[in-house]
């Protein structure tokens, strides 16, 4: 018992270092929002829970760490019938899959103050790579990552059967992100 | 009363496509807020939507058809109160005709839901997304339009009214068949069939 202990706190001195630049987005100035098109109507909706590490240097793009946690059934639609609707299985599947996650794989630069992050996006148990270019703007004591990415949602299976109808909500979903970090 | 005095082609054309989308708009609505959400639900939303902007752009065109041609004068029988009566509910009428189309589309735009007509034109938002005020509109949408359909009821049940009881040109001079009566003084005619 004490050995293990010993080892996990041996374990965890030496993962330390590999953290130690991680920090957490400030969630009340960042924002994840999405806009898809119902009806050929873009609408916009947002996720109000979410959370995520990031361990980034300008410097050094390739050695970037980032992760990222969307409460799904933190959703807001505008409409409470839209929001009801999308926690059920056939939509986010909440009670089974309450998390969608992304872990950025790869950052590299793409011109000055712009990046471009791929990664494993995971919504509903199901896995896909995508990639997002963003931007980055330091001033006055934060750092400002801001950028857009656009998923297929029949991928993740995010509205089954009868809402798989694309003429009704368009199968491309914009995903729109701004996370502020303390510098 | 001058019985060759009727509406022209063009008032009696809109009258009737405007009665027809007004309606079919008010019963649609009232069909598809009861139904389940689905994606039916969606695509009826937005017919509705589609139809209420051309209602409203109808109206618009009557209003000013009607200021350049002037309504046939109301039949001398009516007293003083019938003619205030049917003066009044034909302002609220053309009001309601406005304001329905109006407050969906504020509500819609609370909402956060934009109304595109025919899935082309956007119709742009006045209202920014604001889930209270949609709310409210919601309500004022609902006291509007079913304000609107009361008054096209008494507004039908007077046409009927004047046709079968006044035996008077009122209905039939806003109809596109069904000739009108001879001249009223000779006693009581029987209508002309067609």
């Amino acid at each position: 018992m004490k050995r293990t202990s010993l080892l996990l706190a041996a374990a965890l001195l030496a993962a330390a270092p590999a953290f130690a630049a991680s920090q957490k987005i400030d969630t009340s100035k960042s924002f994840i929002r999405f806009v898809s098109k119902q009806m050929n109507v873009p609408v916009e909706g947002k996720f109000k829970k979410f959370e995520g590490n990031v361990d980034f240097d300008p410097k050094k793009p390739e050695a970037a760490k980032a992760e990222f946690e969307v409460e799904l059934g933190s959703i807001d639609m505008g409409s409470p019938e839209g929001e009801t609707e999308a926690v059920r299985p056939l939509w986010f599947n909440t009670a089974q899959f309450p998390k969608a996650k992304f872990v950025a794989a790869t950052v590299k630069a793409a011109g000055p103050n712009k990046y471009e992050a791929a990664g494993a996006l995971t919504i509903k148990g199901i896995s896909q790579n995508i990639t997002t270019s963003f931007t980055l703007n330091d001033a006055s004591g934060t750092r400002t990552v801001e950028g857009t990415f656009t998923l297929k949602r029949l991928q993740f299976k995010i509205g089954e059967k009868q809402w798989a109808d694309t003429e009704t909500v368009a199968d491309d979903v914009l995903v729109k992100y701004r996370f502020v970090l303390p510098l | 009363m001058n019985y060759t005095e009727r509406y022209t082609r063009t008032a009696i054309a809109l009258h009737w496509i405007a009665a027809v989308l007004i309606v079919g708009n008010l019963s649609w609505g009232l069909y598809m807020t009861g139904l389940e959400f689905s994606p039916a639900k969606l695509k009826y939303y937005s017919w509705h939507k589609w139809t209420g902007v051309t209602i409203f752009t109808i109206a618009a065109l009557r209003l000013l058809w009607r200021l350049r041609h002037p309504a046939p004068a109301l039949p001398g029988h009516m007293p003083a109160w019938e003619r205030n009566a049917a003066h009044v509910s034909h302002v609220l009428l053309y009001v309601l005709f406005f304001a329905a189309p109006l407050s969906g589309w504020l509500f819609s735009s609370a909402v956060g839901f934009q109304t595109v007509w025919f899935g082309v034109i956007p119709i742009p938002d006045l209202l920014e997304k604001n889930r209270e005020l949609a709310e409210t509109l919601k309500l004022v949408h609902r006291s509007i339009t079913y304000t609107l359909g009361a008054l096209i009821a008494l507004h039908a049940a007077a046409a009927v009214k004047h046709h079968v009881l006044d035996r008077d040109d009122v209905l039939v001079r806003m109809l596109p068949f069904l000739k009108q009566r001879p001249p009223a003084p000779p006693p009581p005619t029987l209508p002309e069939t067609p």
